[in-house]
């Protein structure tokens, strides 16, 4: 009885911010007003979806969604290792150094990256003294791949981190007396159970890298149309919300299938599912 | 029993939320202002001289704007869109009509600027600012003379300039180009001004709202399609800095002070838009944002350097082929299409 009262406000949160406005997202993309303002079902917003023109926007942030993920990927591995096998008196510190950045406004630490990367910013300061030639780094693809695994590399780092935190180290202990040297010890043992915290880290990136339009807006400078952009266009410019929530819906419906087959890849030890943040 | 408390309880917490901030009785003015556009010290005057309390808030695009009004939801008091954007709001009754008598400063605003077509009698709409689009360059860096919207096409200057990110405008630019009407109702001309445009953006650094100015100042840009009281503002402060009117002609645009649909405090809204054209007021206002000022009684105490400069108030002989944008209707879904697709691309 109890444990239902204490559900409702958490059901009521579910109701009122999650399915409803849902609802309502779907609702827009099935329909479509004609110039004097009628309403009438139409799949129309969705065909217009698979216009060349916004496969190749979904193909574009497809392509670097999954580099910034890779790359998040290579570089929050071994960071996660390092920061678990540290004594524990720096590693508190050290996991600090990577929240303390997030407490800073996303938006600020977006814009920090433009005055590095400008014409006359830092890093071109820099060559310019050694003498080296001007680079455009801003206002380029590298730059907005740049932003999302700086904005999102805590979000890998965290999770493999926790699981490998976790980890019984006598499973690492019985590898090792029973001959295993390092490469076998990580490859059959490590790795293996640590790939929920993988799972976890690699969707955390993923998810909030495909639908981003603030980095890709900042650092390309307008002009690199995301899915996310795309969104944001038809929400907040031409004012075509029915069209804008049909692109909403393919993207979750994307997220969805990936996080599936993600689910079926990590899936075969069900025991090990939950030992990633979520 | 115990479900029932904890309900009791729940409804209790729950209207406390309510309860504990009961607003007193001031009244409180919303007004919803692009991005820059007013000196914001006037607020305290204007509370200081009758009580009424502003909350203030941006937008970058009159689109922005008219969708988030036109959506409902909002309480704004006061808006200040263009032209082009008054006109769409009064066909769709979005705004409330002015009573004029309530506004008696309304007699410092120029014949000029008064009675324009988006607003035939100023029923619904008092003017603000007004100006023009052109280009800004830094002499510095921009030797060769700059008079026509084609430079932006000249491969000379790849990356070294900006655009507006704002579809009228820039869609403006490429018509204009082409020596087309920008109030184009031919889907061939727009057509020709997107494929203009989706040739011309490999060469643009980046398409831009308000912070053009800091880009033009650090010299991360050398040139840039801004409004005139964007050149006005880093004219004034750096000399290497000169705005042109091209010669294919432009856009000049009026920015008309109204008062939303679902407007809480009208006679508040009437006093605000009754401070705004005082001269004083005005003068403050237009030293601030540099755009050019409506208002006869300001133009008194303007610095008389600034008339015949292209970026306040130019020589009418220079804006023989401006155009003031015009409401397209419906035809807007096709400059919508044109902008997503040179966007996406």
């Amino acid at each position: 009885m109890i444990k239902r009262l204490a559900s409702g406000p958490y059901l009521f949160w579910l109701i009122m911010f999650i399915i409803v406005p849902l609802l309502m997202v779907f609702g827009y993309s099935i329909v479509q007003t004609d110039s004097s303002g009628n309403l009438s079902v139409s799949f129309s917003n969705f065909a217009r979806a698979f216009d060349p023109i916004y496969i190749t926007v979904l193909g574009r942030s497809l392509k670097i969604a999954l580099e910034a993920t890779a790359i998040c990927l290579l570089m929050g591995y071994p960071m996660a290792m390092i920061l678990a096998k540290m004594n524990v008196k720096y590693r508190t510190f050290a996991v600090m150094m990577f929240v303390v950045p997030m407490w800073m406004n996303f938006l600020l630490r977006t814009y920090a990256w433009m005055t590095i990367l400008g014409k006359n910013g830092v890093l071109n300061g820099i060559l310019s003294f050694f003498g080296l030639p001007q680079v455009q780094f801003l206002y380029s693809e590298g730059a907005v791949l740049l932003g999302m695994v700086y904005n999102f590399l805590p979000f890998m780092v965290l999770p493999i981190y926790t699981v490998l935190m976790k980890m019984d180290s006598s499973l690492i202990e019985a590898a090792e007396d029973l001959g295993g040297n390092k490469v076998t010890v990580f490859s059959k043992v490590i790795l293996p159970l640590s790939i929920p915290g993988v799972l976890s880290g690699v969707s955390m990136v993923f998810m909030p890298a495909v639908s981003t339009f603030v980095i890709s807006n900042l650092l390309y400078g307008g002009q690199y149309m995301l899915i996310g952009n795309l969104i944001e266009q038809q929400y907040l410019v031409v004012n075509d919300w029915n069209f804008g929530s049909a692109v909403a819906m393919i993207l979750m419906a994307l997220i969805l299938i990936s996080m599936a087959v993600m689910n079926k890849v990590g899936g075969d030890n069900p025991e090990d599912r939950g030992t990633g943040l979520w | 029993m115990k479900r029932a408390l904890a309900i009791l309880l729940m409804i209790v917490l729950v209207g406390s939320l309510f309860t504990g901030c009961k607003k007193e009785d001031q009244v409180v003015l919303n007004v919803y202002n692009w991005g820059d556009y007013i000196d914001e010290d006037i607020f305290d005057t204007f509370e200081e001289e009758t009580g009424i309390k502003v909350n203030y808030e941006t937008y970058a695009t009159n689109e922005e704007m008219y969708t988030k009004i036109k959506k409902g939801g909002t309480q704004y008091d006061i808006a200040i869109p263009s032209d082009y954007m008054i006109e769409k709001m009064i066909k769709e009754d979005l705004v409330e009509p002015l009573d004029l008598t309530k506004i008696p400063n309304y007699a410092n605003i120029d014949d000029r600027f008064k009675n324009l077509d988006f607003d035939p009698n100023n029923e619904y709409s008092v003017p603000y600012f007004w100006g023009t689009v052109g280009i800004i360059y830094n002499t510095n860096l921009i030797s060769d003379p700059i008079d026509s919207w084609s430079v932006l096409w000249d491969a000379k200057y790849a990356n070294q300039f900006t655009m507006v990110d704002s579809q009228r405008d820039s869609i403006m630019v490429a018509l204009k180009k082409l020596g087309y009407s920008m109030n184009t109702k031919s889907v061939d001309e727009l057509e020709a001004a997107k494929q203009a445009l989706i040739e011309q953006k490999p060469l643009v650094l980046a398409y831009v709202g308000d912070n053009v100015k800091d880009m033009l100042i650090s010299e991360e840009a050398a040139m840039a399609v801004v409004w005139s009281g964007e050149a006005s503002n880093v004219i004034q402060e750096y000399d290497n800095f000169e705005y042109v009117l091209p010669k294919e002609g432009s856009n000049i645009w009026f920015d008309n002070i109204v008062i939303p649909k679902g407007a809480k405090n009208i006679d508040a809204a009437h006093e605000f838009i009754n401070f705004l054209c005082r001269g004083d007021i005005g003068f403050k206002n237009a030293d601030y944002v540099g755009y050019a000022t409506c208002n006869t009684e300001t133009m008194k105490l303007l610095d008389p350097a600034l008339m015949g400069t292209t970026y306040a108030y130019p020589d009418d002989s220079l804006l023989s082929n401006f155009e003031i944008f015009q409401d397209p209707g419906d035809f807007i879904t096709e400059y919508d299409r044109i902008w997503t697709e040179i966007k996406a691309k």
